[in-house]
């Protein structure tokens, strides 16, 4: 009996490893996540073929090349959701400066693929956009640096991480790529806020926004024709706006049929920017709406319960993940139909793309990482504090 | 909000001191609560700003839903090529006539082009085409079927049938534009009143019709605007009246062999034309281009309004309602008329030598046409009257007439108005008008005196008497006088039974296009009516170009046997259609 004790290797105490995980993860957002990309694999079927043909190329090569991508990006996922959230900030911190040297080499290095906007380095077989790795990673660090200033004594975080956001979002302006400056600009922004911004600041923000709106518009004829443009009811059928406009009235609320959508052929951009318009024309509002409760759920579902969390930069890091998800996808969608001014930027995991997909992968990883369900020390609360 | 507890309160230190604990202790923990006490409160204030975060992400995308769903349920557009700018309005206002037969309309025809991106086989595609627009060159079509080009019209106007034929070649970057194009039923009936039309600014969706002469291009801006909410156009023209005087004067300029001819019938009270015919006249849906020298050999010249001729005799009539305006002459005043009548080195005889006796009443100087004696009335009424009598009726400005035509239609005066002018011009030449203007001059005169403005254009509600031209009496007598013409005078082919017509006839020799002298064997003749001439209700202008009456031994070529039968023809059938009721009863009794 001692000889069997003693001596022996010592068990943990907790529990193994993946019945923990199971049980604390947010098995709601996971299971989006995947419905998500099942969807975007079921339209990349349908919207990808046309791209295929015209670059003389395997008919479901895009669709091949997604679910590639796709498979790393949700198996990164998984693995970072295992992670306990102080590693997961460690290696966001050193993946930030790595995604900050890489896109500050960018316009020495980079590609544009002809299309004006240097956003990619290309290594033959696959192309990477820094951009988007930054984003999550950014978002983690910028956590830190607000969270790290609710400390007494603490660094002064806040301004750390507003000069931090100011430089990258000139750096992406400058490619340019006004659709990442802005989700960058807006997650700090989402962080500053439930960080704890002084209202009278907030209040000032939106006085300053009204004012030069006005003053822009009324100033500037290029900026004024713009609004004109957006606030026009009438759409060109022949732009991009007039066709997902017009695929999503084919489609109605029961869809035209699966392939029997005529969009794809017609928008240079189906597979990537203006998705929803081929799920729309195909498949009908039915879609349409399941999709926006997915990415409706997996927002509003993390910052519920990010409510519960303790911890400022678990709180601050989640909310600022969730925030540029769920603002990333209802842009998409918004421009699509005519809510927001023409800005490409894809839907995450739907869209066709390996950067994009296996970023997102890797940003609400981290977001489940943090979502998941952990002592708060509410009985350390009742039994040291004085209740309240 | 509390007081802040100081980190290191005197009172405990000292009595920890004395107590001998380490006060470092007291401070830490005072940290430590204060520390807490702010994670607290961040937290609560985060909990909100997270719920309110949380409320904006599900209005934003309840938004985008309600957005999908609005979007969905509207009905889709085809995506077409559109050309850029305003939207163009093709609606075109119907031109009626004075009964509400359509005179104009529109019908929706359709414009051909190509995108040739979309063509599926572009060479069989031109191909085709050129063998259903054989004036396509084939060899370009392919070009630009082949080419880099995005978008060509092939034909701006294509047929029905056209259009079946193309939609047989089966090729989708073949692709039609509706059209809206100006349809005249009636053919050449009223051409020259109407005008036509063209195409201006073009769109795949729509072309813009804009008037191009006539009355399409008088009234353009009316007939395009908006506004009007399509309300039609109603001209004083009566359809019926238009084809018979177009019948009968097509045939007399037919079987008199004239190389033109042109009419005016309008309401001597109110100005309005009835019908008013030129010949040669075209078909406005095709409008004919024209290569010939002389402008009014141009079977769009409307020699009606355009034609400006000496109508010779037909100005007697003015010469004596002027004098007995003048009150210097009555119907029975007698008058010199022993030709030749001299002036200086100039002598003024009768037509064809003839000589009226020594004296003839001013009635009988209508009747006969004399020369002479109209000389003589002319010179004792004086050039300054004569001009002044002539303005007010309108014969030295163009026919305000709504054509566009008429504007340019100014008459020719003499440079330098001498009393040798006076004298010629009393007798009708020296001076060229039109058609019209004579018409609007006879029925100032004979509708009791006022003076009535020539238009087209239906008039509605009580007519607003003009200024005066002469008195009752004086317009009276003048219709007595062009009577005694029709019944016992020069005109005796127009007296028409039981409409009592009067007139005058007017044969002038055609002045030489070289400008030196007169044609001897070319005459414009013209016959200036008014019936019935006691209560008069339409004047009547026939004149003939070159016509010929041969029959007889010589050719005769005076408005007695040309004009003036023509005249008659059309009263005869135009009367009854006018409502004019012939008086048989009387003229049964005088017989």
């Amino acid at each position: 009996m001692t000889e069997m004790v003693y001596g022996s290797i010592s068990v943990s105490e907790g529990e193994p490893v993946l019945p923990r995980w199971w049980r604390t993860i947010d098995k709601w957002t996971l299971s989006c996540v995947f419905m998500l990309f099942g969807i975007g694999i079921l339209l990349g079927l349908a919207a990808s073929p046309p791209l295929a043909e015209k670059n003389n190329l395997p008919y479901f090569y895009f669709v091949q090349r997604q679910v590639f991508f796709g498979s790393i990006g949700l198996m990164t996922m998984i693995f970072i959701t295992m992670m306990d959230p102080h590693k997961v900030r460690r290696l966001a911190v050193v993946g930030f400066v790595g995604a900050f040297i890489a896109l500050a080499l960018l316009p020495f290095f980079g590609t544009d693929f002809g299309k004006g906007a240097m956003r990619w380095f290309s290594f033959g077989f696959a192309s990477v956009q820094p951009s988007e790795f930054l984003k999550p990673a950014f978002v983690i660090t910028a956590a830190w640096l607000i969270a790290a200033a609710l400390e007494v004594g603490g660094p002064p975080g806040r301004l750390y991480s507003f000069m931090l956001t100011s430089v990258i979002v000139i750096m992406l302006a400058l490619q340019p790529d006004f659709g990442q400056a802005a989700l960058v600009l807006f997650s700090w922004g989402v962080m500053y806020f439930v960080g704890g911004a002084p209202l009278f600041l907030l209040v000032g923000l939106a006085g300053l926004v009204v004012i030069g709106g006005t003053l822009a518009y009324n100033g500037s004829e290029h900026f004024a024709r713009r609004i004109d443009g957006f606030l026009n009811p009438d759409i060109d059928p022949t732009t991009q706006i007039g066709y997902a406009t017009n695929a999503i009235r084919e489609g109605g609320f029961f869809g035209v049929g699966v392939g029997e959508g005529t969009v794809k052929w017609s928008l240079p951009d189906a597979h990537t920017d203006f998705i929803i318009a081929v799920a729309a024309e195909e498949y009908g509002m039915i879609l349409v709406f399941s999709i926006i409760a997915l990415y409706a759920t997996i927002t509003v579902r993390s910052l519920w319960r990010l409510l519960r969390e303790r911890d400022p930069f678990i709180r601050l890091a989640g909310t600022g993940l969730a925030c540029a998800f769920g603002v990333q996808a209802f842009i998409n969608m918004g421009v699509a139909v005519r809510l927001l001014p023409a800005k490409g930027m894809t839907l995450p995991f739907v869209s066709y793309g390996g950067s994009s997909v296996i970023a997102s992968g890797i940003a609400l990883g981290a977001l489940l990482a943090f979502t998941r369900t952990r002592p708060q020390g509410e009985i350390g609360d009742l039994l040291i504090r004085r209740g309240r | 909000m509390s007081m802040r507890t100081p980190l290191r309160p005197l009172a405990r230190i000292l009595k920890a001191r004395s107590s001998g604990e380490n006060p470092d202790a007291i401070e830490r923990e005072n940290l430590r609560l204060r520390h807490e006490e702010m994670r607290d409160s961040t937290r609560l204030r985060a909990e909100g700003r997270l719920l309110v975060l949380g409320l904006c992400f599900v209005s934003a995308f309840v938004v985008v839903g309600l957005r999908m769903g609005q979007v969905a349920a509207t009905t889709p557009e085809e995506p077409r090529a559109v050309t850029t700018g305003t939207s163009i309005l093709a609606a075109r206002a119907d031109i009626l006539d004075r009964n509400g037969r359509i005179l104009a309309t529109n019908r929706t025809t359709h414009s051909l082009y190509a995108q040739p991106q979309e063509m599926i086989d572009p060479l069989y595609a031109a191909n085709e085409l050129v063998k259903i627009f054989p004036d396509l060159n084939k060899e370009r079509l392919i070009r630009d079927f082949t080419g880099s080009r995005k978008f060509l019209w092939i034909k701006k106007q294509i047929a029905p049938e056209q259009q079946q034929a193309v939609h047989d070649i089966g090729d989708p970057g073949l692709l039609f534009g509706p059209r809206e194009s100006r349809l005249y039923p009636n053919g050449k009936l009223a051409a020259h009143i109407l005008g036509g039309t063209k195409f201006g600014r073009e769109g795949v969706m729509s072309a813009e019709i804009i008037g191009q002469s006539g009355i399409e291009r008088y009234r353009d801006d009316y007939l395009r605007d908006p506004a009007n909410g399509d309300k039609p156009l109603q001209l004083s023209i009566d359809l019926s009246v238009q084809s018979t005087m177009r019948e009968v004067l097509f045939g007399g300029m037919h079987l008199l062999d004239a190389k033109g001819a042109a009419a005016v019938l309008m309401d001597v009270n109110t100005g309005e034309i009835v019908s008013m015919v030129s010949l040669p006249d075209f078909d406005p849906n095709g409008r004919p281009t024209f290569a010939g020298q002389n402008a009014s050999d141009n079977p769009r010249f409307n020699r009606a309004v355009q034609g400006v001729y000496e109508l010779g005799s037909t100005f007697k009539i003015f010469a004596a309602a002027q004098a007995m305006e003048l009150g210097i002459m009555t119907p029975n005043t007698l008058i010199p008329a022993t030709p030749p009548f001299r002036w200086g080195k100039h002598r003024i005889g009768e037509f064809e030598g003839h000589n009226y006796g020594p004296n003839l009443s001013l009635t009988n100087m209508i009747v006969k046409s004399s020369n002479v004696a109209t000389a003589h009335v002319a010179q004792q009424i004086g050039v300054t009257r004569q001009k002044e009598f002539l303005k007010s009726l309108g014969f030295f400005d163009p026919t305000p007439v709504e054509l566009t035509e008429a504007a340019g239609a100014k008459p020719l005066l003499p440079p330098h108005w001498s009393e040798l002018s006076t004298l010629t011009i009393g007798y009708g030449h020296g001076i060229s008008v039109s058609p019209l203007h004579l018409a609007a001059a006879y029925s100032s005169l004979l509708n009791g005196g006022t003076r009535v403005t020539p238009t087209l254009i239906k008039h509605q509600g009580p007519m607003p008497k003009g200024p005066r031209v002469v008195r009752p009496e004086v317009s009276k007598a003048s219709r007595d006088m062009l009577r005694a013409v029709v019944a016992e005078g020069t005109a005796s082919f127009g007296d028409v039974r039981g409409y009592k017509v009067g007139g005058k006839t007017g044969t002038a020799d055609k002045p030489r296009e070289n400008g030196r002298g007169y044609y001897d064997d070319k005459t414009i003749t013209t016959f200036a009516s008014v019936f019935p001439a006691d209560a008069p209700k339409y004047v009547l202008i026939v004149t003939l170009d070159e016509a010929v009456e041969t029959s007889g031994p010589k050719p005769r070529r005076t408005a007695g046997w040309t004009a003036v039968p023509v005249a008659g023809e059309i009263i005869r059938r135009v009367a009854p259609v006018l409502g004019i009721r012939p008086d048989i009863e009387t003229l049964a009794l005088a017989q």
